[in-house]
């Protein structure tokens, strides 16, 4: 009964991997159990999956009403040579060795093998139809291979590639110099800060500022955090001055500061658009009374690409004394900024937006005339006592690169991006019933917002899987709520809702917006023909006119 | 490239020839296009660029980056992703005239 026992609990005690067991003299005696014996004794030896796979089978077996064979098989994994010597006692037929055996090395062969004869590992002249992971490349089989899957990236505004300049310049802060920049005792920190300040350097003299004057933050969203809340924080313990204004069109964070702060008992006014999305500076001059700290508007749009005239905003600002903040995280590195030129007090920039890595921003906070602001994040006082935190040098050098090959690079990609752009609008203004959302001259080319009508702007997306678009920003695109943005346009919601925004970068390529054109042209006309309301339209009648029966 | 000294053109047309090369090897289709188009439109820029001075600066600053791309290429090699749905041409044909694309992604 003991011995019975012994084997059906072998496996786990064969897990344990020890030569624990003591080789006994009823042991010796058993083939099965000295068996076990000396497979724990190798087992210390062998790779720890053919360990799991072999226990896995081991107690598969054991519960079965064999568990002999269970044993037997396992066995012939690790201990060949005393299976074999064994094997004679046993009387349950043998069975090929290979049969337990894990192997990983024959299957990856057969892969490889069915896959050369599907053609996939053929290199083309770019070298790019190589795969990484062989089995993923057998899942996909089915179709062709040397088709592409992956989708045209059409979505700039949402974030930019990591471009291969800044990560070459981001490597040796990520292999070798890993100081503190902050330290000052020794060399480690001597040449992280240094690189530090040479980013800080790049960054200031693309919007014309001092270095000094530029912040690090984790991105676009602490800028504007910091800016508004810190401003706001700061004048409103004296009690003189509580309003802010801004605009409706701002990115949700702003909007979502203000709001905050409305709690706090700030008083703020949100500046309707017009119907172009452009800022009334009338409506702005009329807003500003004389307890107004801050004004906040937005450099470029993010869902729409409009330009507000910043340089006559700040001239206003700087006339009634009121501080002036604008969101620039879409605008910097793409259209020419200057802060001293344009009157601008507290900037927001972030770094994956001009292909920089994410996860890192900058805000400008001017310093002559001082704009003070109250920290939201308090500690060690790095940055100024404005930002407290180990600054993170890989990112920040990133950072800085981008912003270098940014303004090196500014001329031309704006001129291929407005080529681009130029390309992509006609193609599709020249199609029936579409229009572009916001100013049609005062646009930042590289975001191109289209309304297409009579077309759900959601089924128009599920229909272009193959080119990644949004229809606004990142944060809203999850719900089905149509874009603020457009509302405030004065757009009425199934305008908002089947509008949708291209995207064009550094990166992108003339085939790209063919192909994006053609898909687009093609999808919209079948999506329409299958509307019973384009039918309508198609015979001349004005969807305004038509009472719909009540129930 | 009007440089007066044969050797100078020389040494400048191998260094484009490098630069070309080296951009094609880029796994992203999106670098290897910008890699390439950038070279070619540096290159015709400055191609009446007469002063010694200034062309030696230039052969310096294409040398730069034929040593960034050349450790960017070997990145971009060892992480490799799918194909874009535009590589192969809008016809859906690859340069060596199979037919490619026979799924149209966007529906199913």
């Amino acid at each position: 009964m003991r011995h019975r026992r012994d084997r059906q609990y072998a496996g786990r005690r064969r897990a344990t991997a020890t030569n624990s067991v003591p080789p006994t003299e009823e042991e010796t005696f058993l083939p099965p159990t000295s068996r076990t014996i000396f497979f724990s004794r190798t087992m210390a030896t062998l790779a720890p999956s053919a360990i799991r796979q072999a226990s896995r089978l081991a107690s598969k077996s054991a519960l079965a009403a064999t568990p002999r064979r269970g044993l037997q098989q396992l066995s012939r994994v690790a201990a060949a040579p005393v299976q074999r010597a064994a094997g004679k006692r046993c009387y349950v037929t043998e069975s090929k060795r290979d049969n337990a055996q894990v192997q990983t090395e024959t299957a990856i062969r057969l892969n490889r093998k069915e896959l050369e004869k599907s053609g996939l590992t053929i290199t083309s002249e770019n070298g790019s139809t190589e795969h990484v992971s062989p089995m993923a490349d057998v899942l996909k089989s089915a179709t062709i291979m040397d088709e592409g899957q992956r989708p045209i990236y059409m979505d700039m505004q949402a974030t930019t590639p990591l471009d291969p300049r800044v990560l070459d310049a981001m490597m040796p802060f990520y292999t070798g110099f890993y100081g503190n920049p902050h330290s000052r005792t020794h060399a480690y920190g001597w040449e992280s800060e240094k690189a530090v300040e040479d980013a800080r350097q790049h960054i200031a003299s693309l919007i014309g500022a001092d270095p000094k004057e530029i912040i690090f933050t984790s991105g676009a969203t602490e800028s504007n955090n910091m800016s508004i809340k810190g401003v706001a924080r700061f004048f409103g313990r004296s009690g003189k001055k509580k309003h802010i204004i801004t605009s409706q069109t701002e990115h949700k964070c702003v909007l979502d500061s203000c709001r905050h702060l409305q709690d706090e008992g700030f008083e703020v006014t949100y500046l309707p658009v017009e119907s172009t999305g452009l800022v009334n500076l009338e409506k702005l001059k009329a807003a500003i009374r004389p307890d107004t700290m801050l004004v906040s508007i937005m450099s470029v749009n993010n869902e729409i690409g409009v330009i507000q005239p910043i340089e006559e905003i700040g001239k206003i600002c700087r006339a009634n004394k009121v501080f002036f903040h604008t969101d620039a995280a879409q605008a910097v590195g793409k259209i020419p900024l200057d802060v001293n030129a344009m009157n601008i007090d507290l900037m927001s920039i972030s770094s994956h937006k001009i292909y920089g890595p994410k996860g890192i921003g900058a805000c400008y906070v001017r310093r002559r005339p001082r704009v003070r602001i109250d920290p939201i994040i308090s500690g060690g006082g790095q940055e100024r006592g404005l930002r407290s935190g180990t600054l993170a040098p890989a990112l920040v050098v990133g950072f800085g690169e981008a912003c270098r090959i940014a303004k090196q690079e500014m001329e031309y990609d704006s001129k291929r991006i407005k080529s681009l752009s130029d390309r992509l609008l006609k193609g599709l203004l020249s199609m029936e019933h579409t229009s572009q959302n916001g100013d049609a001259n005062h646009f930042y080319p590289g975001c191109v917002n289209v309304s297409f009508a009579y077309v759900e702007g959601e089924s128009l997306l599920m229909a272009l899987k193959d080119i990644a678009l949004s229809s606004g920003s990142a944060c809203t695109s999850a719900s089905l709520e149509p874009s603020y943005v457009l509302r405030a346009l004065g757009n009425s919601d199934e305008s908002a809702h089947s509008s949708i925004r291209f995207g064009i970068g550094r990166f992108t390529t003339e085939q790209e917006i063919d192909y994006v054109l053609k898909a687009v042209t093609e999808r919209v006309d079948f999506l329409r023909e299958l509307s019973p309301l384009w039918e309508l339209v198609q015979e001349g009648v004005d969807l305004n006119t038509i009472e719909w029966s009540q129930h | 490239m009007a440089t007066p000294r044969p050797e100078q053109a020389q040494k400048v047309l191998s260094l484009y020839k490098q630069l070309l090369r080296q951009s094609s090897q880029f796994g992203n289709y999106n670098f290897r296009e910008y890699a390439k188009r950038r070279t070619r439109d540096a290159f015709r820029e400055n191609k009446n660029v007469e002063e010694e001075r200034r062309v030696q600066e230039l052969v310096q600053e294409g040398l730069n980056q034929l040593h960034l791309l050349k450790r960017q290429t070997m990145i971009s090699q060892f992480y490799k992703h799918d194909r874009l749905v535009v590589e192969g041409g809008l016809s859906g044909k690859d340069k060596s005239g199979k037919v490619l694309r026979q799924k149209d992604t966007g529906w199913d």
